[in-house]
């Protein structure tokens, strides 16, 4: 597919702030499922840092915006072009060995409910039907719930309540897959949403989890599917934070508003 | 318990080693006045100076002063060069695996280090995975903590990879003895240390990144002013001749670090820094950090600033991967190692667990992460009650400890209350890794000044003597 | 100079000589207690804590105002930003924090200064006279000044205490004078009596200048000559006029140092300029206390240029 993305991030502060300090992973991986037409991403009054590629791969850049500044804008606009691989991340280059994927942390830490429901799944044969059973697992634990959660939501949380978005879906995911001793991880990106309507917010998170021998699988609960030609992939980190398209601080900030327009379309080829 | 021999370093079988022979005369002949006279004469130079020490979570006075032992510690000239050789072949060996496991990890692919250890390590830190700093140094100041034993018995306790402290002890304890006895330095040759500063300032300026052309700017970087270790890092700077900075001096623009003067921004190109990784960089590691400089591990990581020691370096000093740094230095020196570290049981392994809970107390035992002597049992100097205890905290999390036999520390002579008695040393030597990699003839010994304690941290009652090495 | 240690020895010089303006509120307001009455023992002190711009906090705090009080309020209270004891530790802290800029001498007169105020603290009341206190913390506040002239590197550090002082001074020296005229003397037909020439030379004793003022002027004290000597003679040391030499001298020095004029330099010049072209009658005419109040607005506008420009770390 040829997929369009119009992605805008407003940052409103409600007084001046000396300066805005940014650390972006907003170009999408390189990998044989992605490939870039064009790609921009611009940060109002910024100034671009360093850029380079991780160990993890993942295109960072950083951005400094110099006050006294009340607002600003981060635009990502670009083509790409997408295959289907179904989830496999192939061709993907990177140096972090899938082990480190194994750590917990505090969103992912697995309690005694998380632990009961990925034992579910340990009759299974192998490790790539053990990461498909926590999937479907961890979808039919919980219901896609906009609102029910928050940023800060661990998957434990999220878990017991039953309900949360695509992030709490991840989160759920990983902890399930780390506590069956799967390496796991959090990958942010974009999805396009097509015209069944299938429940899904355009700024897209799932999870990848290792399987020896095949790499690195996409598995999306929150959509019960593999990451497939919809699915435009930026970066992964241990956790939602650690994975985050944008993290940034202000400085002398007092209080901060945030409002994010996402827009992916299919381009006729 | 068991009556155990220590080695004396001054005396053997009734007689006097031959590189303290001098100082018996000097001790014989300082009267108890004359003495006490001096000491407090000492503690005044240090009150002056400002040495003080703050311990973390004792809370009391943050002006309280570390004790000082006027009675030097002594080596002979022969004695340090086989130490020189085992230390610097040990932060060689250290270094090169820290290169190692971020770029492919060959020993832990070689089956020689266990990945667990290696990549689940709080300590490994993904987001420098791939980055080879330059020279290839992550830890450019070691510090190796070592134990002696016998003449020629030395063991190594534990590496230090990040910002070992301590190293203005050493500089300070020497200046104080000069000044007090300038006699003792006449009549013994004794290598001076004072060359630390300028080693150092070199050692840091040689890893200065490509980006930087002419004379780097280097500074120190500390967490603040209510730092147990505040002291140290502006006499270091001070004597460096460098700035010391706190995170809201620095700030980042385009691909460079900058510090903010009273002529505008300079750009910084080394920073020899004395904050832990988790707090450099709320936008790669911990958000809520208020001691660091936003955005500075993006210009580290694109090649703009070199950062002393290196994010990631905590990954060799850890207490489970000591066990393998005699590997390390076989797998990338081909030597075998000089000096020898103590026998080590991993209580997160089933077989070692079970040995140190059946011999409990006649060991010492550590926290993984744990430092300045907090969380650590010596099972000989315990009650039925303390040992009783600790084995519950083992128990609840095994593979948070390590366990090691009561080495019998060696003694030296130190200024008690009645006069002159033996008292428990180790050595903590600084070697500096850079273009270079050197060593100064010297180190902070730190004495237990309990007698029978076999704990030498300042936090637990020990104290500090001046190091010497004497010129062949 | 890193512009956080500029900041710091400016705040060295700021808090010592705050110290100094409180122990000499206090000294001067013990002294007008002794007075028979001008309204009333009450109102005196309370005039002081006005000047002081702490009236609240302590009313808040101690609620009436007897000496015993303000004497803790002024001089050992550590919840009052400007007592002594919080002005001296928070200079020390300064201190510290730039130990390698400053030299062994200037050190030990700022630690000193702090380990014996901890004794003091120790000291039961009942022994400590409020003269006691009033001397000590003089005397220290010249002992660091006295290292500073004589030991300290004529560097732009030594520019930055300078201007801390100055800058501090001449603000103290203004609400000092506020104080007696404004608050002290509610009522007109006190103006010209021997009661208000009582507290004039009261006022010149807290400033240590009663003797240096006979010697300059002799004769009756008047008003005129007093508003004169602390404001328009340079030749006193607190007068508002030396306090902007010397913060003129020092932004001077800075901007050659550094190589690049500044905004707070042609301010202090044009400050200066037109204290030089004043005539003690034009304050009588703007009236004391306007004149004055403009004077502390002013000062410490030139306060905030030369935080913008040199301490914050924000110039280009």
């Amino acid at each position: 597919m040829l997929l369009s993305v119009d992605h805008v991030t407003r940052y409103r502060y409600d007084r001046p702030v000396r300066a805005v300090m940014q650390s972006h992973r907003l170009t999408p991986s390189k990998f044989d499922g992605q490939k870039l037409r064009d790609w921009t991403v611009t940060v109002s009054g910024g100034i671009p840092g360093g850029s380079f590629r991780d160990g993890a791969g993942d295109r960072v850049q950083g951005w400094m915006v110099k006050g006294p500044v009340t607002e600003v804008e981060v635009r990502v606009t670009g083509t790409v072009e997408t295959l289907d691989l179904a989830g496999v991340l192939r061709g993907h280059r990177e140096v972090v060995p899938p082990e480190v994927y194994l750590v917990d942390t505090a969103a992912t830490r697995a309690d005694a409910a998380v632990a009961e429901l990925a034992a579910q799944a340990a009759g299974a044969d192998g490790p790539l039907s053990m990461a498909h059973r926590l999937a479907e697992l961890v979808a039919e634990a919980l219901a896609y719930t906009p609102g029910a959660t928050q940023s800060q939501t661990t998957a434990a949380e999220a878990l017991a309540q039953g309900k949360g978005v695509c992030q709490d879906h991840a989160h759920a995911l990983i902890a399930c897959a780390r506590k069956m001793g799967l390496p796991a991880r959090y990958v942010s990106g974009y999805l396009f949403a097509d015209a069944e309507g299938t429940p899904h917010e355009a700024a897209h998170a799932w999870a990848e989890i290792h399987v020896a021998g095949l790499g690195w699988v996409g598995f999306d609960p929150a959509n019960r599917c593999c990451p497939d030609a919809r699915y435009i992939r930026l970066g992964s980190g241990l956790d939602a934070q650690d994975a985050a398209p944008i993290r940034g601080i202000a400085r002398g900030v007092v209080s901060e508003s945030l409002d994010v327009t996402v827009a992916v379309q299919s381009l006729q080829q | 318990m068991a009556v155990t021999q220590y080695f004396n370093e001054m005396y053997q079988g009734g007689k006097v080693r031959p590189p303290y022979a001098r100082l018996e005369d000097w001790m014989k002949a300082m009267p108890a006045e004359l003495r006490t006279l001096k000491q407090a004469e000492a503690e005044d130079l240090f009150r002056r100076i400002g040495i003080t020490f703050a311990v973390y979570g004792e809370g009391g006075d943050p002006d309280r002063l570390i004790p000082f032992d006027m009675f030097p510690r002594v080596f002979t000239g022969a004695e340090w060069a086989r130490l020189e050789k085992g230390i610097k072949q040990r932060a060689r060996a250290l270094n090169a695996f820290l290169v190692d496991v971020y770029q492919r990890g060959e020993i832990v692919r070689a089956g020689r280090v266990p990945s667990r250890l290696v990549y689940q390590n709080d300590a490994y830190e993904k987001a420098v995975a791939g980055i080879k700093p330059p020279k290839g140094v992550y830890s450019h100041i070691v510090g190796i903590d070592i134990v002696r034993t016998g003449p020629d018995e030395f063991f190594v306790l534990e590496d230090n990879c990040r910002t070992p402290s301590g190293v203005s002890y050493m500089l300070e304890n020497r200046e104080i003895m000069m000044r007090m006895f300038p006699d003792l330095f006449r009549e013994n040759r004794i290598e001076p240390v004072d060359t630390y500063p300028e080693i150092l300032r070199r050692t840091l300026a040689s890893v200065a990144p490509e980006k930087c052309n002419g004379e780097p700017t280097v500074v120190l970087l500390t967490p603040g002013h209510f730092n147990s270790a505040y002291y140290e890092h502006s006499f270091l700077a001070d004597l460096m001749g460098i700035e010391l900075v706190e995170g809201q001096d620095l700030f980042v623009e385009g691909e460079f670090v900058w510090m903010r003067t009273t002529e505008g921004p300079k750009k910084v190109d080394v920073i020899y820094r004395r904050i832990d990784d988790a707090f450099i960089d709320p936008l790669c590691f911990r958000p809520d950090s208020m001691l660091g400089v936003p955005g500075l591990m993006d210009v580290y990581r694109s090649g703009g600033v070199s950062i002393c020691s290196a994010p990631g370096a905590g990954v060799a000093d850890d207490k489970a991967v000591y066990t393998f740094v005699p590997e390390m230095v076989r797998f990338y020196l081909g030597e075998e190692p000089i000096l020898q570290n103590v026998p080590t049981w991993q209580c997160g392994k089933t077989d070692d667990l079970r040995y140190v809970l059946d011999n409990l107390s006649e060991l010492v035992v550590k926290e993984v992460h744990g430092s300045g002597g907090y969380g650590m049992l010596v099972g000989p100097k315990s009650s039925k009650e303390q040992v009783e205890a600790f084995r519950g905290k083992i128990l609840a999390d095994p593979g948070n400890y390590i366990a090691q036999p009561t080495l019998a520390l060696s003694t030296t002579p130190t200024f008690v209350a009645e006069g002159v008695a033996p008292r428990h040393v180790d050595l903590r030597p600084y070697c500096l890794v850079g273009e270079r990699i050197e060593l100064v003839p010297g180190g902070l010994t730190r004495v237990a000044l309990t007698e029978g304690s076999l704990v030498v941290n300042s936090s637990q009652g020990g104290g500090v003597k001046d190091t010497w090495v004497l010129a062949e | 100079m890193l512009s956080r240690t500029a900041d710091n020895l400016f705040w060295i010089a700021r808090y010592m000589e705050r110290a100094e303006t409180a122990a000499r509120l206090l000294e001067v307001g013990s002294r007008i207690a002794l007075l028979p009455s001008a309204g009333g023992y009450r109102n005196e002190w309370d005039s002081l804590l006005q000047a002081s711009g702490n009236a609240d906090a302590f009313a808040r705090k101690y609620g009436d105002p007897v000496q015993r009080n303000i004497e803790s309020f002024l001089f050992f209270d550590h919840d009052n930003p400007s007592s002594v004891a919080s002005c001296i530790t928070m200079a020390r802290e300064n201190g510290r924090i730039v130990r390698t800029a400053l030299t062994a001498q200037v050190w030990d007169a700022l630690n000193t200064a702090f380990q014996e105020l901890r004794q003091l603290e120790r000291t039961p009341r009942s022994e400590l006279e409020l003269s006691r206190l009033t001397e000590w913390t003089m005397r220290h506040a010249a002992m660091v000044r006295g290292a500073i002239e004589a030991t300290l590197l004529r560097n732009d550090g030594w520019d930055f205490l300078n201007l801390g002082y100055h800058l501090e001074r001449a603000d103290n020296t203004a609400r000092l004078m506020d104080v007696k005229y404004y608050v002290l003397l509610p009522k007109v037909e006190f103006v010209g009596s021997g009661l208000d020439n009582y507290q004039w030379t009261t006022l010149l004793r807290a400033m240590s200048a009663h003797r240096a003022f006979h010697w300059a002027y002799g004769g009756e004290v008047t008003a005129a000559k007093i508003a004169h000597f602390l404001i328009l003679n340079s030749q006193c040391p607190r007068a508002l006029i030396t306090c902007v030499e010397e913060i003129s001298l020092h932004l001077d020095r800075l901007a050659k140092a550094y190589g690049s004029k500044t905004e707070a330099q042609a301010r202090a010049q044009d400050m200066l300029a037109a204290l030089e072209a004043t005539k003690v009658e034009d304050i009588f005419d703007e009236g004391l206390h306007e004149f004055l109040s403009r004077f502390i607005r002013e000062v410490a506008g030139l306060g905030s240029l030369v935080h913008e420009t040199y301490l914050s770390g924000d110039m280009r």
